[in-house]
């Protein structure tokens, strides 16, 4: 976009940006994710690397968070059961809106070393909840973490925000803006 | 949060309320998928009940459907931080069961990739009860030199965390050429770290006063729930399987076991449970020093590889260390290419068995440390 660029090279009249004010909306969401991490396997071990300091995953502009009600998106690391599964679709519900996914590991993508046999192993998170961004490998090294997570900037940099909340209110009858 | 239940009291005539809390299954200090139901009298612990399963993953039903060298990626995904130290009994078991021999070269990269995965997995468990006790900087240091042995595995087996690297007869590739050194390198900035932690964090008084004398496990109750490893030793138990029952080449090696004494509290307190992890690591670089010094450099690791695996009728247990404990593994063989059955005996699940028992009369607060103490991996309490 561009944004920081323009403000290195200030107009005559102290600065001025042309743009649509979604691009700068955008522009400051996507920098500033909080997550609620839910670590469920293996995953959250390399996910605990990510986060140290060989990789550190705050450059990005996340924070963790323990609840689902100051999260921007959720991370779920690992192979989902069936018994966590009723947890996480409640965790998701309880996330307000606008609210992403990524599914880390092949676990979380789509059942990974357990789809045949696995009978107590849900078979993709995205059965469950809507999926945004998916990182494949068992388990994906801390360079794919941040790939997924500039993935998901990207997305939500290009996002339509306000056309998605103005859908959102007449799907649900909701006054948002009260 | 648990609803508010009544429970009458028959210790005294003071009316309590008990609440019932419910800690997890997506906590970050429950380590894991752990979920505790506590029960609490004010801030007091008064009964906890673990609820496992969910990361129930099906491990023994898939040892009963894939070949014998297929189940090592899934015993790696048991106890996902110690790997290498997971891979070790299975093939053990079924190389004894084949009657192979495996050369001396195999021997000594095994040891030291195990004793590398055994200092890897105890730097993530000070490191997460350092986090538990509200310390930072310490697992920052961990993690940061965590890396460094992780290069090495990425080195020999392309991957980081799972590595499928120990094959039935041998190992999945050979080591690169300037392994030696690499590891040596590694063995000493890991002792210039563990220095450095045990200033920062271990005899520090904040970390002294939350972790002495909380969660006192005497050494008859560790022995009567099986309690393996540093939560047995913490309780200055001195008994190790490297040194009490020695397989593959450990008796070669001379190194100590450390266990805990009470020197700033009672024998067998969180804190003797966590110091017993630091001086494993030094433990552990010293056999890793002999080991680098005694292994020969010439040998194929893939020479003695079978064609085919097919164990003979039978059953065999073989365990082995593991920085958990002690893990073991039951093979029954029916002949054929496929087990039919592999019980594996997880340390962490038998080590979880006697938290109920340690933590009642505590507070709230350090039932998240004697949690941490114990060190388990979900992965391997709900295999």
């Amino acid at each position: 976009m561009g944004l920081l660029n323009k403000l290195n090279q200030p107009y005559e009249a102290g600065g001025i940006i042309l743009g649509t004010f979604e691009d700068i909306l955008n522009w400051g969401r996507a920098r500033s994710d909080w997550y609620l991490h839910f670590g469920l396997a293996c995953c959250a071990i390399e996910f605990m690397a990510m986060n140290a300091s060989h990789f550190d995953f705050m450059r990005f502009g996340t924070i963790p968070r323990a609840t689902p009600r100051q999260a921007d998106f959720i991370m779920i690391t690992g192979t989902v059961t069936l018994k966590m599964a009723e947890r996480i679709k409640k965790l998701w519900e309880q996330m307000a809106e606008p609210k992403y996914c990524i599914s880390v590991g092949s676990c979380a993508n789509c059942g990974g070393p357990y789809w045949e046999h696995g009978y107590h192993v849900l078979k993709g998170v995205d059965r469950i909840i809507p999926v945004h961004v998916y990182v494949p490998g068992c388990p994906p090294r801390p360079e794919a973490f941040q790939d997924g997570m500039i993935k998901l900037q990207k997305m939500i940099k290009e996002e339509a925000i306000f056309r998605k909340r103005k859908k959102l209110e007449e799907e649900t009858k909701i006054e948002l803006s009260a | 949060m648990g609803e508010k239940k009544r429970i009458e009291l028959d210790y005294s005539k003071i009316e309590s309320d008990r609440m019932r809390l419910n800690v997890g299954p997506q906590h970050p200090s429950t380590h894991g998928v752990l979920r505790l139901e506590v029960e609490l009298d004010g801030e007091i612990v008064t009964e906890v009940v673990p609820h496992i399963g969910y990361l129930h993953r099906c491990f023994e039903k898939h040892a009963e459907k894939m070949t014998y060298p297929q189940v090592i990626p899934y015993i790696d995904r048991m106890d996902y931080v110690t790997s290498m130290n997971n891979e070790l009994p299975y093939v053990m078991a079924i190389e004894k069961m084949l009657g192979i021999e495996v050369p001396e070269k195999v021997q000594y990269i095994r040891v030291i990739m195990c004793e590398l995965n055994r200092i890897a997995s105890h730097q993530i468990a000070v490191a997460t009860f350092g986090l538990d006790a509200g310390a930072f900087t310490p697992f920052l240091y961990f993690f940061r030199d965590r890396e460094y042995i992780l290069a090495i595995f990425e080195k020999a087996s392309g991957a980081r965390l799972l590595f499928n690297y120990f094959w039935i007869g041998g190992l999945a590739a050979d080591v690169h050429p300037t392994f030696k050194e690499d590891v040596l390198a590694i063995v000493k900035q890991v002792r210039k770290t563990n220095k450095e932690i045990e200033d920062l964090l271990i005899y520090n008084k904040i970390f002294i006063e939350r972790t002495a004398n909380v969660g006192i496990l005497p050494p008859d109750v560790a022995i009567n729930y099986a309690c393996s490893g540093p939560v047995l030793r913490g309780s200055g138990v001195k008994f190790d399987l490297r040194k009490n029952e020695p397989y593959s080449i450990y008796d070669r090696f001379d190194f100590d076991i450390p266990v805990g004494m009470g020197e700033v509290g009672t024998v067998g307190d969180c804190w003797d449970r966590n110091i017993v992890r630091m001086r494993e690591m030094e433990q552990s670089c010293r056999i890793i020093e002999q080991a680098i010094e005694q292994m020969p450099n010439e040998g194929d690791v893939q020479e003695k590889l079978p064609k085919k695996i097919k164990p003979p009728k039978g059953d065999i247990y073989m365990r082995a260390e593991n920085p958990k404990g002690d893990l073991g593994f039951y093979i029954v063989s029916n002949g054929t290419d496929k087990p039919e059955r592999v019980k594996a005996r997880g340390t962490s699940f038998v080590n979880l068995s006697v938290l109920p028992e340690i933590s009642k009369g505590y507070m709230f607060a350090d039932l998240i440390l004697i949690l941490g103490s114990i060190d388990i991996v979900l992965g391997e309490v709900d295999r």
